[in-house]
């Protein structure tokens, strides 16, 4: 059992800065996910965790020990690889004792634990065969055991649901989910998938080309997005991001429709990005967003229906399954003050 | 799956492949059916007649001590080619695998040793360990080493053991540097993160993964050392001294040629034949057994 400490970390690759000076404290048991888009930056700040990456700058302390120098075999951590990095010429029960070996552990325990972790993992009927012989999801869960074993201070997921389909990752998701709660292993999760985090993270770092946008629990992050960037990230279909223009206590879309803001806000004039999330905005014969429809997706459980202003403005609504909606209908909308999000449209930031 | 392209033409591919048939019968069946049917020949003294006695010339052969010592000579021969050539090529693959930059570089320089002769690795070997003149006799004499090939037949092994396998080295390299590259690099850190030590990792998966293509290094080395050293022990020992570096091919190029007794030099080669067929075989049978990442 660890915290991990992320201060003022940054990383570069030659010239390249790639992660530009990250800050975040990760509580003992807690489950961080790092989410942001491919190419972010994620993988490398959790390679640094891990120690396969030199740090450019800043420090990684794992326990309260700064690891900086320490070499990955002495930071107590296991990791699941995107791609499993299972060893292809050792059986199932050998790549999980792989660790285990290696420390100098008694055979009898190995053996213990490795049963015990195949168990959990319903592996135990292929402990003998090898990696090239079982299917993603059963190789995803041999990564798992391998980690488990290990009983670790941290756990590093990088992206290790990516490979599967969209079926098998939702159950491993909720495999994990338990898994980590049972253990109470501190872990760092990367994925670019924002339904994963939100399922998955006590806490969710938002990050973008090398920075955090914003750490904070699922709830947060949802309902008050730091900045665009997350605003735009968190949610689907998208939170509606239009230019307006602010004042008197509300927001003027460019067609001329006015929004109530929150009491209290929007009293400057100003121009700003107002944000409302499609689920938001419900039909109402007297609201004031008044749209044409273009398409409608009915989902089943939802209706996502893509609409637009006069101005030519494209705005998303998700109505219930059952909206009786047809592209070409005009549509009134409304959304409740509290469930408007106004940012700075030149720093992007929250007002 | 894989889509065969069929050509109605019949005689097309006889056509395509009579140039490299044609070579292979004039310059490797040919002369071999002639060494099997020599090899069971046995001409007078003077090479004017010949009468066909059977396995005459293999029962005489495989009987004579001298014969039996050469078997010998070149097993201990060709294991010290194949390890001389096979441990250092490792060693300076695993250096240029974790190079980041010049890779392209150092692998260009180190193979430029294959593009030289074997005769000619030869006399370059010759010279620099030459008591009187050599570079590397002299350095030898001067640390209190006792060094004379020309005497020695210890020293006149040794000295075509590293003649014969330098520029393997060469080789060996290219292919152990492919297979380390071919390696996922996550690997040795899922290993680095549960715990193994730099040489833990090359013990435990390097060489492991390495396996099928140090098999396939070892086969060639070995033909290698059986069949293409002769040019190398010509250059620098002629067998010598006292057929200290006699090895098979040389004794059956020695037999034939310089003692003229054609029918056992027939013999002999025929018998290498039957070796290098069986451990081409032996390579062919175990090749495809690659690990799968
Ligand atoms: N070894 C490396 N050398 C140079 N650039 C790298 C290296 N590894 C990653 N990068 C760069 O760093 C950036 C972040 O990469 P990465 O952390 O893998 O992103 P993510 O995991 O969020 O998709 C990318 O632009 C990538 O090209
Ligand atoms: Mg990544």
């Amino acid at each position: 059992m660890a915290t991990v400490g992320i201060r003022a970390v940054r990383k570069r690759f030659g010239g390249n800065e790639v992660i530009r000076g990250i800050d975040c404290d990760v509580a003992d048991g807690e489950l961080l996910v790092m989410l942001g888009p491919s190419g972010c930056g994620k993988s490398t700040l959790l390679r640094m965790v891990a120690g396969l990456e030199p740090i450019s700058g800043g420090e990684v302390a794992i326990g309260g020990r700064v690891v900086n120098a320490v070499e990955p075999k002495d930071r107590n951590i296991a990791m699941v690889f995107q791609n499993y990095a299972l060893y292809p010429h050792m059986s199932v029960f050998d790549n999980m004792a792989y660790g285990l070996r290696i420390r100098g552990l008694p055979k009898a325990e190995i053996a213990g634990r490795v049963r015990a972790a195949a168990e959990m993992l319903e592996l135990a009927p292929f402990l003998d065969r090898r990696p090239k012989d079982l299917s993603g999801g059963q190789r995803q869960r041999v990564a798992m055991g391998r980690a488990i074993v290990r009983e670790p201070d941290v756990f590093l997921f990088d992206e290790p649901l990516s490979n599967l389909d969209a079926k098998l990752r939702t159950q491993m998701r909720v495999e994990i989910k338990r898994l980590q709660t049972r253990m109470g292993v501190t872990s760092l999760y990367v994925t670019h998938d924002q339904v994963e985090a939100m399922t998955l993270a006590d806490r969710i770092m938002v990050m973008n080309a090398g920075l955090a946008e914003q750490v904070g629990t699922p709830a947060e992050v949802y309902a008050r997005p730091a900045s665009v960037f997350v605003a735009g990230f968190i949610g689907a279909p998208p939170m509606n991001l239009v230019p307006v223009q602010v004042g008197g206590g509300s927001a003027i879309l460019p067609d001329g429709a006015r929004l109530a803001l929150p009491a209290g806000a929007g009293q400057g004039a100003r121009a700003a990005t107002l944000g409302i999330r499609p689920e938001h905005l419900q039909p109402d014969p007297l609201g004031p967003v008044r749209m044409t429809v273009d398409l409608v997706e009915a989902l089943g459980a939802d209706t996502v229906v893509h609409g637009r202003l006069a101005g030519g403005t494209v705005l998303l609504a998700r109505l219930p399954g059952d909206a009786a909606v047809r592209a070409g209908d005009a549509l009134a909308l409304a959304a409740p003050p509290e469930a408007l999000h106004l940012f700075d449209p030149g720093t992007g930031r929250r007002i | 799956m894989r889509r065969k392209v069929i050509f109605r033409n019949r005689w097309l591919p006889y056509l395509l492949l009579a140039p490299q048939l044609g070579v292979t019968l004039v310059f490797f069946i040919w002369p071999s059916l002639q060494a099997v049917w020599q090899s069971f020949l046995r001409e007078d003294m003077f090479g004017l007649s010949s009468t066909f006695v059977w396995f005459d010339n293999y029962r005489v052969v495989l009987a004579d001590p001298g014969y039996m010592a050469a078997v010998r000579r070149t097993a201990v021969f060709s294991v010290a080619v194949a390890l001389a050539a096979l441990m250092p090529a490792l060693l300076l693959a695993v250096m240029v695998d974790r190079m980041l930059k010049g890779v392209a570089f150092w692998r260009t320089i180190l193979v430029l040793p294959y593009a030289i002769a074997p005769a000619v690795a030869g006399v370059l070997f010759l010279f620099m360990f030459n008591p009187s003149v050599g570079v590397v006799a002299r350095m030898l004499t001067a640390a209190g080493v006792d060094w004379n090939p020309r005497l020695d037949g210890t020293d006149a092994m040794i000295l075509v053991v590293l003649a014969a396998a330098w520029k393997q080295i060469s080789y060996n390299f290219l292919f152990f540097l492919a297979g380390l590259q071919a390696i996922p690099k996550s690997l040795l850190e899922a290993a680095a993160i549960d715990g193994a030590g730099g040489w833990t990792r090359f013990r435990t998966i390097v060489l492991p993964l390495l396996s099928p293509v140090t098999f396939f290094l070892v086969t060639v080395n070995v033909v290698y050392a059986f069949f293409d050293t002769f040019g190398v022990i010509h250059a620098v020992t002629q067998g010598g001294p006292a057929k200290a570096t006699e090895i098979l091919v040389y004794k059956a190029w020695y037999d034939g040629i310089i003692a003229t007794d054609f029918g056992r030099s027939a013999a002999q080669s025929v018998i290498l034949m039957i070796v290098v067929i069986a451990l081409t075989a032996v390579q062919f049978r175990y090749i495809d057994r690659r690990v799968q990442y």
